[in-house]
């Protein structure tokens, strides 16, 4: 009996070791499998925390993305699969993702970071790992990096028409509000940049942390200073109740806003129209847009999502358009290797997307796109004036990858 | 002129606004002695249930005033009966106890409303002072947070529950021989307290919009609060207040919101060095 039981526990663990070892190699062998029969890409996104508004709609881009273009066939016949990182908000969680997609996942690129001080704990491990990567907000300016592409608009091309535009329409005064890190800092320099330029002046200028949500104090410093109009770089959701106390002391009736993230998350569906009606915005992309491309696009898209998505916004059509652009690459270098899809992406291409022609500078690594000016009336945008391909004149005047390609830098530009 | 009064205004808007925030946990901390973690998340439950309330159809005033505390009220009685109670006289477990649940109220309110910033618009208009213009709001929440404490007062001065309270947190074993179910006292105050968080979160909700996290603004500013103002739950919290809203608003003013809440907490500091007893330790002590 005693035997008899310590042969069949002995059998047992013979077979049992004998099938973990199959299962083991059958897994190796699917892996293998895997990675020759799709391209991975990997999006890294705040899609819970407080940039979860952002972030959200920048992930459906993506994935309609990457659906569309495996339905049209997949990149050099292959499909590619999308692995997806929610980063919740969490400065931590981007580097240890960031290690995860290159070393385990072996992406072929990651697409994501909303803030730039994600963008610069990323930016690091990618380029060490040497996975290429694809920076799809709008941001300051500055990063010079072959190994990143930024498709995002820089403030050469948005502040230099969005704070004239503003100046002409609504007086000389400016009074800066904006979040209290690198893009709103930056973002208030080269505000003041065009202020002056264009002879006018920055009556006052306030910093605030990203959870601050009391503006009492700074409405009524504000109603001091008098300004023409505001110039608002609030992030996040915090920031938001911004608007909400600015209507509330009845000031939305006296003074007009411009603001450079509005709508970035949404925000006019959250607040009410008394709250958000008039403000002046300045972007790459409107569903507003009247071309061909983009029509058909909104139509693919809300046959995806449904009619009563909410809206596409600025950072989710730059990370759908990335998609293609990255895809464009792929093609051309015949592979999904990172030099020769770098090297494909630096030969100048050129690609009719949904918000216009969109290229990318090979010196810079930024695009080359069209920018326009759209006013909000009870939630929807309604475009003003639109600029032709505006080059990312910030960037190029620091940054030279055709000279130097193995700059690493991120530029913070004299202005 | 206009702007010193625009600013005053706004002073006490802060100081009705801290009062409002900490008034909860100075009943809970300060008269049962429990160092209630979970306040924030209060204060965070108050703000859903008016923002749910309101977006259901009912009217704000009703929305911020009565359903916010009486939702978050008979969550404080549940709780106290499941978990407070017992944990008394053990704070160091009470504090876990109180902080687990904080962790659990977020968790919950992330996964029935989404980690997102909800709103909705402050109500009332806007006043016209001199050049100036405020929000009208702020001045309710000042004489929302003035009938508050005169009502408090008055129920701890003058009713018989409020008699049975302040003899209960005193001696409980003594109040029980005389006929006081000490238990049940608990439970109502516990749920009174919860039921002011509440209301502060319902109030404050139109000014600074709602996400599950929220609490964890309100609940060190609250703490700061209570032990500054010292054993008089009322005067100590009004007073703390005072002195706390003071000077956070005149430093935002004239720097900006980041060194405000420097002063803020150095102010705290350098009062809990002098006074460790907070003000009403060393002034006021005869004060309720």
């Amino acid at each position: 009996m005693i035997m008899n039981s310590h042969l069949n526990r002995r059998t047992l663990l013979k077979t049992g070791a004998g099938a973990a070892a199959g299962l083991g190699l059958a897994s190796i062998g699917g892996r293998a499998f895997a990675q020759e029969d799709t391209i991975r890409i990997a999006s890294l996104l705040d899609l819970s925390g407080g940039l979860d508004a952002a972030g959200k709609p920048m992930q459906d881009a993506i994935t309609f993305a990457v659906e569309e273009i495996n339905q049209a066939g997949g990149l050099l016949g292959k499909q590619i699969s999308l692995v997806t990182y929610d980063t919740q908000t969490d400065m931590r969680l981007y580097p240890q993702y960031s290690q995860q997609a290159a070393l385990k996942d072996k992406v072929s690129a990651v697409f994501g970071g909303i803030t730039s001080a994600s963008r610069e704990v990323m930016r690091p491990v990618l380029r060490r790992l040497n996975t290429l990567y694809f920076y799809n907000t709008q941001y300051e300016g500055g990063v010079c990096d072959r190994n990143i592409f930024c498709t995002g608009i820089t403030p050469a091309q948005k502040q230099s028409k969005h704070v004239p535009y503003a100046m002409n329409k609504w007086g000389k005064k400016i009074y800066t509000l904006a979040a209290d890190y690198n893009y709103g800092q930056i973002t208030a320099a080269w505000t003041r940049k065009y202020c002056t330029e264009n002879g006018g002046q920055i009556v006052g200028e306030d910093f605030f942390p990203l959870d601050v949500t009391n503006f009492g104090s700074t409405i009524q410093k504000i109603q001091e200073a008098k300004p023409d109009f505001l110039y608002l770089v609030l992030v996040g959701g915090a920031h938001q109740s911004f608007y909400r106390q600015w209507a509330a002391a009845g000031m939305n009736k006296q003074i007009p806003m411009a603001s450079t993230t509005m709508t970035i998350g949404g925000e006019q569906m959250v607040l009410s129209p008394e709250e958000t009606n008039g403000i002046l915005l300045c972007f790459n992309y409107f569903e507003a847009l009247e071309t061909p491309a983009n029509k058909a696009f909104l139509e693919r898209f809300h046959k995806r999502f449904g009619a009563d998505y909410p809206y596409v916004t600025e950072l989710a059509m730059a990370t759908y358009q990335s998609v293609y652009l990255w895809a464009e690459g792929v093609k051309r270098a015949g592979t999904a290797e990172r030099m020769p899809v770098i090297e494909a992406l630096e030969s100048g291409i050129s690609l009719d997307l949904p918000s216009g022609k969109f290229s990318i500078d090979p010196q810079t690594h930024h695009c080359v796109m069209d920018i326009n000016i759209g006013q909000i009336q009870d939630r929807k945008i309604n475009i003003l004036e639109s600029y032709s391909q505006q080059q990312p004149l910030d960037t190029s005047g620091v940054c030279d990858l055709k000279k130097n390609p193995d700059d690493n830098s991120m530029y913070v530009i004299k202005v | 002129m206009d702007l010193l009064v625009v600013l005053s205004f706004e002073a006490l808007k802060a100081v009705a606004s801290l009062a409002l925030i900490s008034v909860g946990l100075a009943i809970i901390f300060g008269m049962m002695r429990v160092i209630n973690l979970a306040h924030g998340e209060f204060l965070m439950l108050g703000g859903y249930a008016a923002i749910v309330a309101t977006k259901a159809g009912i009217n704000i005033w009703v929305a911020t005033l009565l359903v916010s505390p009486l939702v978050v009220g008979v969550i404080g009685m549940v709780i106290e009966r499941t978990i407070i109670r017992f944990l008394y006289g053990r704070p160091r477990d009470t504090m876990l106890a109180t902080w687990g649940l904080s962790l659990l109220l977020v968790g919950l309110a992330t996964t029935i409303f989404g980690n997102t910033t909800e709103g909705i618009s402050a109500p009332a208009g806007s006043l016209q002072i001199g050049d100036y213009r405020i929000a009208a709001y702020s001045l309710i929440i000042i004489v929302i947070a003035v009938v508050v404490f005169a009502a408090i007062w008055a129920v701890f001065r003058f009713t018989r529950y409020g008699l049975i309270a302040r003899s209960t947190m005193q001696n409980a074993d003594m109040a029980a021989a005389l006929g006081v179910n000490p238990s049940r006292v608990y439970a109502v105050t516990f749920g009174v307290g919860a039921g002011l968080a509440g209301l502060a979160g319902g109030v404050m909700a139109p000014i600074t919009g709602i996400v599950p996290t929220i609490g964890a603004a309100y609940v060190a500013k609250a703490f700061i609060t209570v032990i500054g103002g010292g054993p008089a739950i009322l005067a100590g919290t009004v007073s703390a207040s005072v002195m706390f809203g003071a000077i956070d608003q005149i430093i935002t003013y004239l720097s900006t919101p980041v060194i405000g809440e420097v002063a803020l907490l150095a102010a705290a500091v350098v009062l809990l060095r002098f006074m460790p007893q907070g003000i009403t330790g060393r002034f006021f002590r005869r004060a309720a």
